[in-house]
């Protein structure tokens, strides 16, 4: 009997930690990120130079002791610059997955739940969304928009909510006919009430699943404008996106200038997507939503033509 | 079916519309292609505005927009703002071709490399193989191809050409052909696409073996798989009649889907190796203000995203006969 007790005992939270925890590459991927955001929230403290500070005597210079990655053309030191790039990248991310994943998990809900005419209207606009070439409307957009951080995230937002609104709406459709949802209706539960306080719950692991993979696709659509001069403009701050299209024309002198914000990129993301992996295992969650549709596969694939 | 496919239709075409009128408001928002006009001293503001006359910018921006409309339904794209009024079909043309050439090329490398590896991670899943593809995919998938493309430029370009001593490097970084080159020349080309498509195909392959591993394993974990197993069917066949064949179902319309996006996908990587395709094409004409090409290339590129994702349901439906997208 123990044994069944203590299972019992276990909240369902503890249950997904501890099978989170129980691969080491996901552990590792948690403490890279807690890591890298550590560093780039504590810029001001362990940089080794101030935010844009030149030091004009040492123009491109390469990495030394003084500058342990170099220089760039007006002799703000590397590492300083990734570090406080860093944030902005990092903060976009966090802001455009959570902001797309509200509204991307209000418009699931509400079609999934309310079905009918308010169903077909609102998956309508969102496959009509999902069916532009969305790397072209995402710089169309910031183009017409300005170059500041908020800018950029009202983007990736507005166009970055569409694959979690299906995959909620699909999940939603699944739980509204259990028995739980039907009790609650019988005991006279409003709409509201019934889909944020009953099926809000239910949803948290596709959610959590979204959001790391849109924290990862939003890095790296932030970098992808900010390389084509649409994202934060580098006289506002630097970005690891901006500082490798600045820096591109200095990549056969100082390869350093694109290799060091590149691979803060590749390590973040990576880290991202691995956590984003385990959080799918530990809630296993199937990558789609769908219950019945065995052959359909996720709608990662959508996110990724944002990349290209 | 045939309702359906004119849903779609119907649907859409009002979509098309909208796009077109806010690009057109967009692309005279934010840029005029005669800027580097006011700028030159030299020419005359009378000058200057009877140009602008001439292209037709002194009108009402709706009365332009219903005309370029007029004459884009019945086939006629205009003239570019910018090139001399040269027409925009030929630019366009030109540069749909050489982005379809990438596509194309590149989707099916990446299709064969990364169904061969999905299988195999899948059927030798959690090997040291299975594992190393994984890291790699995630890698794949977590690089900006931007980036990519100019590491590449970087070690095929410079390291690899100073390491080895050889005066032009390996591989070209940049362009169509060499300069100089006339006319079409198989080789030079070739050499050319190299990189772009290299760059392009990494994180193609990251996520179709994903996709393939995964759909691998969920049919492999089915009833007509363990019913094929227990007629004594050897193990290889097994695998690869009866569980490799059906995994290709999904995994081809997810490629196909994902094929659509790439139509309007290859701005980042046109633009790193200055391969002149829709991409470069978009991003010229929104910097350029040049609405025309501009309008053009959006349209086109939305109408084939569209019909590419319409193709990708209907063959669905067809190697699939347990979904028949008309009973929707």
């Amino acid at each position: 009997m123990a044994p069944a007790e203590a299972v019992l005992a276990e909240r369902p939270m503890e249950v997904v930690w501890r099978r989170f925890a129980s691969r080491r590459l996901s552990i590792v991927a948690l403490a890279a990120l807690v890591i890298i955001s550590a560093a780039v929230a504590g810029a001001d403290v362990i940089a080794p130079y101030e935010l844009g500070q030149q030091n004009l005597n040492r123009v491109l210079a390469p990495p030394g002791r003084d500058f342990l990655l170099g220089t760039d053309t007006l002799g703000r030191d590397t590492l300083s610059q990734v570090l406080f790039g860093g944030r902005i990248s990092l903060a976009i991310g966090l802001s455009v997955a959570s902001i797309a994943s509200v509204f991307g998990t209000f418009v699931g809900l509400v079609a999934g739940y309310q079905g009918g005419r308010i169903d077909a209207v609102l998956m309508r606009f969102t496959d009509t969304l999902l069916a532009l070439p969305l790397l072209m409307m995402i710089v169309l957009l910031a183009r017409i928009l300005g170059d500041s951080p908020a800018d950029v995230i009202l983007v990736l937002s507005v166009l970055g909510w569409m694959p979690l609104a299906r995959i909620i709406r699909a999940k939603t459709l699944a739980l509204r006919e259990q028995e739980f949802i039907v009790a609650a209706r019988s005991m006279g539960a409003g709409s509201a009430r019934i889909m944020f306080r009953h099926l809000l719950p239910n949803l948290i692991g596709e959610i959590s699943v979204a959001v790391s993979l849109a924290v990862a696709g939003a890095i790296l659509a932030e970098s992808v404008l900010s390389f084509l001069g649409l994202g934060v403009s580098a006289a506002h701050t630097p970005t690891w996106g901006n500082m490798i299209g600045g820096n591109e024309g200095f990549m056969t002198v100082e390869p350093w200038l694109v290799w060091a914000p590149g691979l803060a990129i590749v390590v973040t993301v990576l880290a991202v997507n691995y956590i984003g992996d385990g959080l799918r295992d530990a809630f296993d969650v199937r990558s789609d939503g769908r219950e019945r549709q065995p052959h359909r596969l996720s709608s990662r694939g959508a996110s990724t033509g944002s990349r290209r | 079916m045939a309702r359906y496919v004119l849903t779609r239709f119907a649907t859409t075409v009002p979509i098309l519309l909208a796009i077109s009128l806010a690009v057109f408001w967009g692309a005279n928002q934010v840029a005029d292609p005669t800027v580097s006009l006011t700028l030159n001293p030299r020419i005359a503001p009378e000058a200057l505005a009877e140009y602008r006359d001439h292209l037709g910018l002194g009108e009402p921006l709706m009365s332009r927009y219903l005309g370029w409309l007029a004459n884009f339904v019945q086939g006629d794209l205009g003239t570019s703002l910018v090139q001399n009024g040269a027409d925009v079909w030929p630019i366009v043309r030109t540069a749909v071709a050489n982005t379809l050439v990438l596509i194309v090329i590149a989707v099916a490398l990446s299709l064969a490399v990364g169904i061969t590896i999905g299988a195999v991670s899948a059927i030798r899943r959690g090997s040291l193989a299975d594992n190393a593809a994984t890291l790699v995919s995630f890698v794949g998938i977590s690089t900006p191809v931007f980036w990519l493309g100019l590491m590449l430029q970087l070690f095929f370009g410079l390291y690899l050409a100073n390491w080895l001593g050889i005066a032009p490097p390996l591989l070209p970084t940049a362009g169509l052909y060499s300069p100089g080159q006339q006319g079409f020349d198989l080789v030079d080309r070739a050499r050319h696409l190299a990189l772009p498509v290299l760059a392009l195909s990494w994180q193609l392959v990251a996520v179709y073996s994903r996709y393939m591993r995964a759909s691998l394993l969920d049919v492999m974990s089915s009833d007509h798989i363990r019913a094929a197993r227990g007629r004594g069917l050897p193990e290889r066949t097994v695998v690869i009649r009866h569980g490799v064949r059906n995994a290709l179902i999904p995994v081809s319309t997810q490629a196909a889907t994902d094929a659509g996006q790439l139509v309007g996908g290859l701005i980042v990587t046109e633009q790193v190796f200055q391969y002149p395709g829709m991409g470069r094409l978009f991003l010229d004409a929104l910097f350029g203000g040049d609405y025309p090409v501009l309008l053009a290339s959006v349209m086109i590129t939305a109408t084939a995203v569209f019909a590419i994702n319409l193709a990708a349901d209907l063959f669905y439906g067809v190697l699939d006969p347990r979904i028949r997208r008309g009973t929707r």
